[in-house]
């Protein structure tokens, strides 16, 4: 029964999304709050990740946006008075923070009891010499694996256990830090690496080519033990879990197998002493029954999310529960509600997690794929049969495919080497090889995926062959429907038979495959995810939609009372959890208003894919085919296509073409602010300035508009969202190369080529209007000076140095272009200031990433309101004034850089961060340092590297040198820094440079040594050098785990922050008390 | 692949393509949630007459182990010596499969053992047509031999009497303690279960009266159909009882027959549990398991007589799982302890049977 002695919890977030430690943790965590809620517990959030749905108002009782870090969160502790805290719900960072408090006796000392798992039994998984020896007493064989506390033992050890090896560093998610390696040279890279993030290494033997098998456990007070869910990896051991293509359930095992490796996860999690919910990861002998303990995770996990979603079993929620002292049998079957929470998930389809990464963004990032993440994102598709589920999963993940199979061709040089060595596109080059005839049994030699898998996608090869025969008149309807059934879309069968060559335009195109097929009344149906595979009957709103199917498990209103939301699909750079937030803002005032909430979304990391938050949840694609088969069947009273960032805005024309209502502002005037030529029009017709800018289509009208112009221009493609093959280019010679690769982007769209403008402000609008009325609006200003990306940027709001009349004359000409383009809805406008010069760089008619950090900061939901105003409800202009506000909060960018292995960590107008979070102080100063130490920067101890980059910048730094100086820290700068310095009077050493090889002392001896407590290194100019002596500092700095900084306003901001603001100073609010 | 069509006692239609042996069947048509054990399932003789339908889509991924025999005279991997379900139903075949213990495909086995298989069926649909009205008789026709109809019957047919041994079986002699196995129709891994705790087993026909034999306990085995046509089997169980106090355990089949000799009644549950995931409740207190059924009929635990009372209960719908006299060592489950296919959680049940036998 519940322990009713807790009334009040502290819940520890995750803090920034980062590579390896994304969304899911936002879904864990607010179905953790929603358990607590319901049980009349107070909840007490500390997340400084403000884009978040656990920090929206309601979800917990208190939140502070503070680092997840023990200093604060003993502070919130000792204000606040929890009897319980929460440590399984914010991924490794809440549990890391959780071991220590208890370490340094926090816990103890505030008496405050750990809810669910304790604390030892997390020991007992996290560190690698405990783990193996508990699982010895019981006998479960884990990887033969070797604590190392310095190289010579590594050595030894992987001499020991023989090559090849694996190297993990202890204490570390995601993989950070580990790698495989042949021989001792590369031990000895790895090993240097793997030591910065933690005082011990593991040296194992590796098992590549092993099957890797994960288990989803739950286990309550009173030993009842169930397993959700288990999962099978596409691709076997060597690559992470988090890289891993990923099916639930397992597709080879046999009975005996799957339950061999079921029953030791139930006897290791009852001998370790898990209370709530913990994943265990088998390696897996393909050539018997043979088997390894990879890990145990004794908390709420990626995979624990991915099993949720896939099951329908709301892990979180329960472990949430069963850690307030419930049995399992004493909880509900959330999706039936009507038999118990103890059992095990029957399901009757087949998902298939695919990762998405972003590897282009990243100049000179190694694109393999081995034991350590670099994905961003992921997509879960849900099929009744496997070829289904992969082929739309292939498409959620956004990259431009359509599917396995009638993508754009890939270039390989060499297919086995492609095959061999994974990287991000091993799965397109797997389709690649079966057209060019390798064998299943080739393709199996060279990729060690087990032969099942292989067969399947050979079978998708075989369809489009097939369809290769015909024309659309021979194509008959057997073989349309049987394509369908696999999971092909009208897109790809249009282009198999030969209908792009006909019409030039696959719109067009696959209207044709469509219309015929409706014709022959070849239809989807939908299918409900009720984790009793239909035995007992549930009243489940969690559906997808498939052609394997002769009837949809739901039926239709026709009433007009159905709204349906357009999710944001896949985390990736430049669309994260901020667009979820906006979705979910949108839903609940869906409902309040009452309309019936419908959701299409595919991310299993969102809370939008809860199906508690909607009323009809379609976990599935936002290809324009599925959203209108959706729309044909559900006859909705209109969709919001402004909520979800990018996605959902590009679908406006064609949805609007098919006389889809679109909530909100018209489809033709989210049009006209996207497309470059028409809005620029429309600046000009009002008088407002924008920065110069050509569309051109050949390089002799590129080469005279610069002339005009002059250099730094930047150069971009249309349509874009995070900035994706967007460059400044300071000289001939950058222009030519950056255009070449531009030009493979998009052939479609010419290049736009426009004048950079040096040493401006840039000023984020973020507003709401009614029928082109705004009515509730938010400036906030870049901290950085405009060439770093809107989404790498730090941010204040409200700003603090803008001139009165720059605000005034931002308002003015945003009133403007909400009447020209009679906005209704969310939308963002993107400013530059020079002196009160102001510039408009561009525009979106929908919800931007700043969204929830203006509404939360401003404590006015501009989604709430903007969603009002789209479904017509009357809506007053909001009394809440930005220039009220006695406080300040900032948003600053988390970075991923030490898992994208050799990526230069340079900021530039391609954005590059993977998360945010957002911070509330007294004042610039106390905001700015608690959002710097959220996002991983540290108080520098002692010493401080400089290389202040270009003159300007230098002249910018100064200040802050002396400020350094006078707050008793030792400057070691390189030689151009170090001249101007000493020059101004300001005391340093002299260090140098890489390329000065032998001379001391050298940067990166100092950096290896640990001499150095942070780094500020500026490049001279905006394009990077990747051999560079500045790239050399840069990529030490993070794979040594030194904090960097290389803008020089955000350095002197944050000098200028820790120099005047001494920890013990921060302000602990809740937000409420702001 | 031929078309078929499924055709219910309802008249509902499915449509699909025959992937086993070409040849038109009837029988009771069932569902089980199971996401693996298609080769433990088919050869469970509590399948004996019914159309298997697995809920889950994708079936005969990982192929068919050998069908090879162990010097203890057991199946090595399946559950007796042949196919006992009349047919499967599935919503997806894999033609091609992938595992390092698979001799032949699922679509090779099913056509050398004579037993038609269907796939591109609804199978979700399927069950919950099954769901509604309850399980019901089915036909799978071939499209083009319209006129080729078998003819079959479930309910009130003796399946027991099918598929029991016709001679008594002796395994693991001389071992020490010695059980007698009543076979309704026994899975393979109930005896394994038994000799590997070290008890010689004599298997004997399910109407087999072994009152008089020298044993320590009694075994009552699962097999398939209505267990009111085993009125012998009851009756020789109460004389048993009335002779001796010895132990006495019973699964599935074994559950309702010691049920009936305990006075209660059985009824047919609608759509009956077949899967790997049922939740049961030890009764009294907070031990709660994961069991694998096949059961289409069940106790009806509240007639049952004043000297019992349940021992387990099921989670989901509140049926019976198990039953105990309150003084004598006598003990049953609905579910089935020895898994094969599914959780191996309550494996325990031998250990209790094998306790009590001093």
């Amino acid at each position: 029964m519940k322990d009713e002695k807790i009334k009040k919890v502290l819940l520890l977030g995750s803090g920034a999304l980062k590579i390896g430690e994304a969304g899911e943790f936002d879904y864990s965590g607010s179905q953790a709050l929603k358990a607590l809620k319901e049980e009349g517990v107070e909840t007490v959030l500390i997340n400084p990740n403000i884009a978040t749905v656990q920090t929206s108002e309601g979800v917990a009782d208190q939140i502070y946006f503070l680092p997840v870090q023990p200093f604060f969160v003993e502070k919130v502790i000792a204000k606040e008075h929890p009897d319980g805290i929460l440590l399984s719900f914010g991924g490794q960072t809440a549990l890391n923070c959780g071991v220590e408090l208890e370490r340094k006796g926090i816990l103890e000392k505030y008496n405050v009891r750990v809810l669910g798992t304790p604390v030892s039994a997390i020991m007992n998984t996290e560190d690698r010499e405990l783990f193996v020896e508990r699982l010895d007493e019981i006998d479960v064989k884990t990887i033969k694996s070797e604590a190392c506390e310095n190289i010579e033992q590594a050595r030894k050890a992987a001499k020991d256990v023989g090559y090849p090896v694996i190297v993990r560093a202890a204490y570390a998610l995601g993989g950070l830090g580990s790698g495989f390696a042949d021989n001792e040279e590369e031990l000895n890279k790895i090993c240097e690496k793997a030591f910065s993030f933690s005082p011990q290494v593991l040296v194992e033997k590796s098992l590549k080519g092993w099957k890797e098998i994960e288990y989803e456990v739950v286990r309550d007070k009173y030993d009842n033990c169930i397993t959700v869910c288990n999962m099978e990896n596409f691709d076997p051991l060597g690559i992470h879990t988090g890289e891993s293509i990923v099916i639930a359930p397992s597709q080879t095992l046999s009975n005996s197998e799957y339950h061999k490796l079921r029953a030791l996860s139930i006897k290791i999690v009852r001998h370790i002493g898990i209370i709530g919910e913990c994943n265990v990861q088998y390696a897996f002998d393909p050539q018997s029954e043979d088997y390894r303990v990879i890990e145990v995770n004794a908390r709420l996990s990626r995979s624990s999310a991915l099993a949720s979603k896939a099951t329908g079993y709301p892990l979180a929620f329960v472990a949430a529960k069963l850690g307030m002292g419930y049995g399992l049998f004493e909880l509900k079957n959330s999706v039936t509600k009507t038999t118990s929470a103890f059992f095990e998930p029957a399901l009757d389809y087949v998902v298939c997690k695919i990762p998405r990464w972003d590897l282009s963004k990243f100049r000179g990032v190694d694109k393999e794929l081995g034991s350590s993440m670099k994905s961003v994102g992921e997509v879960m598709a849900i099929g009744r049969n496997f070829e289904e589920a992969i082929q739309k999963g292939l498409r959620m993940i956004g990259q431009g495919m359509h599917g396995f199979v009638e993508n754009k061709e890939l270039e390989i040089e060499n297919i086995d080497e492609a095959l061999r060595e994974p990287t991000d596109k091993r799965v397109f080059v797997i389709s690649k090889a079966m057209h060019k005839d390798y064998t299943v049994d080739q393709i199996h030699d060279l990729t060690k995926i087990d032969r099942w898998f292989l067969y399947k996608l050979k079978h998708i090869i075989d369809i489009d062959e097939r369809l290769k025969k015909c024309n659309i008149n021979t194509l008959d309807k057997e073989l349309l429907r049987e394509a369908k059934v696999y999971g092909f879309t009208d897109f790809q069968i249009a282009r198999a038979v030969g209908l792009e060559d006909e019409y030039h335009n696959m719109h067009k195109a696959l209207l044709v495959v469509r219309n015929l097929r409706k014709s022959y009344g070849i239809l989807p149906v939908v299918k409900q995810i009720d984790t009793l595979a239909a035995e007992y009957p549930a009243q489940t709103n969690y559906l997808y939609v498939t052609y394997s199917g002769v009837k949809s498990d739901i039926s239709f209103s026709n009433d007009k009372r159905n709204v349906i939301v357009l999710g944001s699909g896949a985390y990736r750079i430049g669309s994260s959890v901020e667009f979820d937030w906006c979705g979910v803002q949108a839903l609940n005032t869906i409902r309040k208003q009452g309309y019936r909430s419908i959701m299409i979304n595919y991310n299993p990391e969102t809370v939008s894919t809860d199906y508690d938050m909607c009323d009809r949840l379609y976990f599935d694609e936002l290809t324009f085919e599925r959203v209108m088969d959706i729309i044909d069947m559900e006859n909705p009273y209109g969709v919001i296509v402004s909520t979800g960032g990018q996605i959902p805005n590009n679908l406006a024309m064609y949805l609007d073409a098919e006389n889809v209502p679109i909530l909100g502002t018209a489809a033709k005037d989210i049009d006209n602010a996207e497309d470059r030529a028409k809005f620029s029009a429309m600046l000009t017709r009002n008088h407002i300035n924008q920065p110069e800018w050509s569309a051109l289509t050949s390089m002799a009208d590129i080469d005279k508009f610069i002339e005009r112009v002059g250099f730094p221009v930047l150069v971009r493609p249309s349509y874009v969202l995070s900035g994706a093959a967007m460059n400044v280019c300071s000289n001939e010679d950058e222009l030519r190369r950056f255009l070449q690769l531009a030009a493979n982007v998009s052939e479609d769209h010419p290049v736009v080529v426009s004048k950079f403008i040096e040493h401006a402000k840039e000023i984020e609008f973020d507003a709401v209007a009614n029928k082109g009325e705004v009515l509730a609006y938010a400036i906030s200003e870049h901290i950085e000076f405009a060439g770093v990306h809107s989404g790498d940027a730090t941010i204040q709001f409200p700003p603090q140095k803008l001139y009165v009349e720059t605000v005034r004359r931002i308002k003015r000409v945003s009133r403007q272009i909400a009447k020209d383009l009679n906005i209704s809805g969310p939308f963002n406008i993107q400013y530059m200031a020079r002196d009160n010069d102001i510039l408009v760089i561009e525009c979106n008619l929908r919800a931007s990433r700043s969204f929830p950090f203006v509404s939360k900061v401003l404590k006015l939901n501009l989604i709430d309101l903007a969603t009002k105003v789209m479904l017509g409800v009357p809506v007053e202009k909001p009394s809440k004034n930005l220039f009220d506000l006695d406080y300040v909060g900032i948003k600053a960018s988390q970075f991923s850089f030490n898992r994208l292995q050799k990526a230069d960590p340079v900021l530039g107008v391609d954005m590059s961060s993977t998360g945010e979070v957002g911070c509330l102080g007294e004042d610039t100063n106390d905001a700015l340092l608690k959002a710097m130490l959220s996002v991983g920067q540290r108080i520098p101890k002692k010493n401080i590297l400089l290389s202040t980059g270009g003159a300007k910048e230098k002249a910018e730094t100064l200040d802050a040198a002396k400020m350094l100086l006078k707050h008793g820290y030792k400057l070691y700068a390189t030689v151009g820094t170090s001249k101007y310095l000493t020059e101004n009077g300001v005391e340093n050493t002299l260090v140098y440079w890489p390329s000065d090889e032998g001379k001391e002392p050298q940067a990166l001896t100092m950096l290896h040594n640990k001499q150095i407590d942070l780094v500020v290194n500026i490049p001279k100019d905006l394009t990077a050098h990747e051999l560079s002596n500045g790239y050399k500092i840069r990529r030490a700095a993070i794979d040594l785990n030194i904090p960097l900084i290389t803008n020089s306003r955000l350095a002197t901001a944050f000098i200028n922050a820790f120099c005047s603001v001494s920890p013990d100073e921060i302000e602990i609010k809740a937000w409420g008390e702001y | 692949m031929r078309n078929v069509t499924l055709v219910l006692s309802d008249g509902t239609k499915f449509h699909g393509k025959s992937f086993g042996y070409e040849k038109p069947v009837a029988g009771e048509v069932v569902f089980n949630t199971a996401m693996m054990g298609y080769p433990e399932s088919l050869t469970d003789p509590s399948y004996a007459g019914q159309l298997l339908t697995m809920t889950f889509p994708l079936v005969g991924n990982y192929g068919v182990p050998p069908f090879t025999i162990e010097k203890n005279g057991l199946p090595t991997f399946m559950e007796s010596d042949k196919i006992y379900a009349s047919a499967i139903i599935v919503s997806d075949y894999s033609e091609k499969y992938s595992h390092w213990n698979a001799v032949e495909s699922l679509a090779d086995w099913l056509k050398r053992e004579h037993v038609p298989g269907i796939t591109g069926i609804d199978t979700r649909e399927l069950t919950k047509v099954l769901r509604e009205h309850g399980v019901m008789m089915g036909k799978i026709l071939f499209d083009d031999e319209p006129d080729n109809i078998p003819e079959a019957d479930y309910e009130g047919v003796n399946f027991v009497d099918q598929v029991s041994c016709k001679e008594i079986i002796r395994y693991n002699e001389g071992a020490g303690k010695k059980v007698v196995l009543v076979d309704c129709g026994v899975k393979a891994n109930i005896i394994r279960c038994l000799i590997n705790r070290g008890v010689e087993v004599i298997r004997v026909p399910w109407n087999y009266d072994y009152t008089s034999m020298d044993v320590d306990g009694l075994f009552l085995a699962n097999g398939p159909g209505d267990p009111d046509t085993c009125s012998d089997a009851v009756e020789i169980i109460r004389k048993y009882m009335s002779q001796s106090t010895k132990p006495i355990c019973g699964i599935c089949m074994g559950n309702q027959l010691l049920g009936k000799a305990a006075g209660a009644t059985i009824y047919k549950l609608k759509y009956g549990h077949r899967s790997h995931n049922q939740p049961v409740r030890l009764v009294g207190t907070e031990k709660c398991y994961i069991t694998s059924q096949n059961h289409g009929y069940a106790v009806d635990s509240k007639t049952l007589g004043n000297d019992w009372q349940e021992l387990f209960v099921n989670m989901n719908d509140g049926s019976n799982e198990g039953i105990r006299h309150k003084t004598n060592p006598w003990f049953s489950s609905q579910f089935h302890p020895e898994a094969c296919s599914g959780p191996v959680d309550t494996e325990f049940m031998f250990d209790k049977f094998v306790e009590t036998l001093k």
